[in-house]
């Protein structure tokens, strides 16, 4: 039966029907993105305000139609989107490089292992969201302070993760190979025990990607994120949300489009999860 | 048993000492004046100097962080910079709705993640399991606040059924008090519920599948009882460890709900004090928060031993 069904479909199509979520959360992903990146080609000007225009329902002018002060919401909205991948991208990233340098060197060196990890403990008892805030009140409402202070707080789970990998290969056989070879900690690191982090940390990644997303709204969302004439999907709710009873569309437009593309990468974990590796759990 | 409570006590005194020194090096990690940096850009010079005496900023920063954890650990956790009134006061005063906010969202935010995970585990592969799983991948991403205007926007605006923003204290009446949480609460355990459900899912289709349960069912248990005397008992642990650690995930959100819904919570407290840069209440909140944290899942992990007797501590 089964060679029978992939003989007959195309291994692409083989792949859509084993990770649907992996392929709904990548053209999701790649949708937004491209009209973020084409954002001033297909929108508007989303700082332009025409008081003439205020909170017009949406039309084929203001396909999404206009705040209260009369600015386009798509366009806002197109905008906006730009924020949230470059945020969720980049805490992403950062995250990932510190926390598996932390993590290897803690797994590794026993001697660094109990410091750092009371130190994460600590961090992980923040909450999160209000180690942002504060950071950014304290340094300044700008992109890159916004995302260190994302950073900050979701650097304990990398470190986490990638410390119990190293942990359950340091004495495995082939860990034990290279050091008895007079293999030296950085190679043997990087080249024998950092492989097997790899497939656990582009899941988790992904994560991280999402809640860096939500986290970011959530502080634009309560004033203390990006400046405020730069369109964020948390601003623009806030700003709107006095109009909520006569003008829905200003609230519930980016408020669907943040959870669309936290959807959309929350499936690609998932979907990542499963195809990669599916003993490894959602950590929070 | 003893000496493990008394171990992991223990273990909360370096935790706590680095969310110490975390939250104090805050406004040292800041560039320039932190006197300069709170009393904000139109200040004084004496306003300048008044905070840095009020802070005791003038003094060497090893001298000052003893001061501070000195009385921290007395309870005293300084005085709000912008009314004068003491922090522990202040969170006092906005105790109530954000205590009432998170044991309402627990409470039905456990029993629904439960329930759910549990039916899901049963059929699981069924359409109601897939509908479980649905919930939960959307519960973690669709954020407190899109939630919580979407209710507001049907419920409250448009049919009339709740309140649409603000807090009654339980004192005006249970239900006055309840009807202003229960949006709130379903705002707020939208995540949680994901959370929960998950793990109750695959804790149970573990236990589900082993031996004492087929046994169970052999010998003609029905399967309310089956499911949650022989299964839920045994699948627990993993959901509470998950409830706990959970609460972080409470936590970030009861500032965010709070702020959706009006509610004058410690949340709002925060919020405010961080617009206004009134610094010993933000460092106040931030241990108080950690610190209930930390207990939570310390009571936690003294529970495994009631809940599951085949663990030792060793």
């Amino acid at each position: 039966m089964t060679t029978n069904q992939t003989n007959t479909t195309s291994p692409w199509g083989e792949f859509c029907r084993r990770h649907p979520t992996i392929v709904v959360g990548a053209l999701l992903l790649i949708t937004i993105s491209l009209a973020a990146i084409l954002a001033p080609w297909i929108a508007r000007d989303p700082i332009l305000f025409e008081p003439i225009n205020r909170l017009k329902g949406p039309s084929s002018e203001f396909w999404l139609g206009t705040d209260s002060l009369g600015r386009d919401v798509f366009a806002r909205m197109v905008y906006g989107a730009r924020i949230s991948l470059m945020v969720g991208l980049s805490v992403a990233v950062i995250t990932v490089l510190c926390g598996s340098v932390i993590g290897l060197l803690a797994g590794y060196f026993s001697l660094f292992d109990a410091v750092i990890m009371r130190l994460m403990d600590g961090i992980m008892a923040i909450p999160a969201i209000l180690l942002a805030i504060a950071l950014v009140a304290l340094l300044g409402s700008s992109a890159t302070v916004v995302i260190i202070a994302i950073s900050i707080p979701e650097i304990p789970r990398v470190t986490r993760l990638v410390r119990a990998v190293v942990l359950s290969v340091r004495d495995l056989p082939f860990v034990e190979a290279a050091r008895s070879n007079g293999t030296r900690v950085g190679k043997l690191l990087r080249r024998h025990i950092l492989p097997s982090t790899v497939a656990p940390l582009i899941v988790q990644a992904t994560y991280i990607c999402a809640s860096a997303i939500l986290t970011e709204a959530g502080l634009s969302f309560l004033g203390a994120g990006t400046p405020p004439e730069i369109p964020t999907w948390g601003n623009m709710i806030a700003g709107n949300r006095l109009y909520l009873q006569i003008a829905p569309w200003t609230v519930f437009a980016p408020g669907i489009c943040l959870a669309l593309v936290v959807l959309a990468v929350n499936l690609l974990g998932d979907g990542l999860r499963d195809r990669l590796d599916p003993r490894i759990s959602r950590g929070i | 048993m003893l000496s493990y409570i008394i171990r992991r006590l223990l273990g909360v005194i370096p935790v706590m000492l680095v969310v110490g020194i975390f939250v104090f090096s805050l406004l040292h990690l800041a560039p320039g004046d932190p006197a300069a940096i709170i009393a904000g850009d139109n200040a004084t010079a004496e306003n300048i100097a008044r905070i840095r005496a009020n802070l005791g900023l003038d003094r060497p920063l090893l001298e000052q962080f003893v001061t501070w954890g000195w009385a921290t650990l007395h309870g005293d956790l300084g005085v709000s910079m912008f009314s004068g009134i003491p922090v522990t006061t202040l969170v006092e005063q906005r105790m109530g709705p954000t205590v009432s906010l998170t044991i309402t969202t627990l409470i039905i935010a456990v029993s629904i993640a439960v329930t759910l995970g549990v039916l899901a585990a049963w059929k699981a592969g069924s359409l109601l399991d897939r509908a479980v799983m649905g919930l939960a991948v959307t519960g973690f991403s669709v954020p407190v606040f899109v939630v919580g205007y979407i209710m507001v926007y049907f419920v409250a605006l448009k049919w009339r059924l709740l309140p649409v923003q603000g807090y009654k204290e339980m004192s005006q009446g249970l239900w006055p008090w309840l009807s202003h949480l229960i949006m709130p609460s379903f705002a707020l355990g939208l995540a949680y519920v994901a959370l929960i459900a998950r793990i109750t899912r695959a804790s149970m289709l573990e236990v589900l599948a082993e031996d004492y349960i087929r046994t169970a069912s052999a010998k003609g248990v029905s399967t309310v009882p089956m499911l949650l005397r022989h299964a839920l008992k045994n699948a627990a642990v993993p959901i509470i460890t998950v409830i706990g650690i959970g609460v972080a995930l409470l936590i970030s959100g009861v500032v965010i709900t709070e702020s959706v819904f009006n509610i004058p919570g410690i949340g709002r407290l925060v919020v405010d004090a961080i617009a206004r840069r009134d610094y010993p209440i933000i460092q106040g909140t931030m241990i108080i928060f950690a610190g209930v944290y930390v207990l939570i899942n310390l009571l936690i992990d003294v529970s495994y031993s009631f809940l599951d007797p085949r663990i030792r501590y060793s």
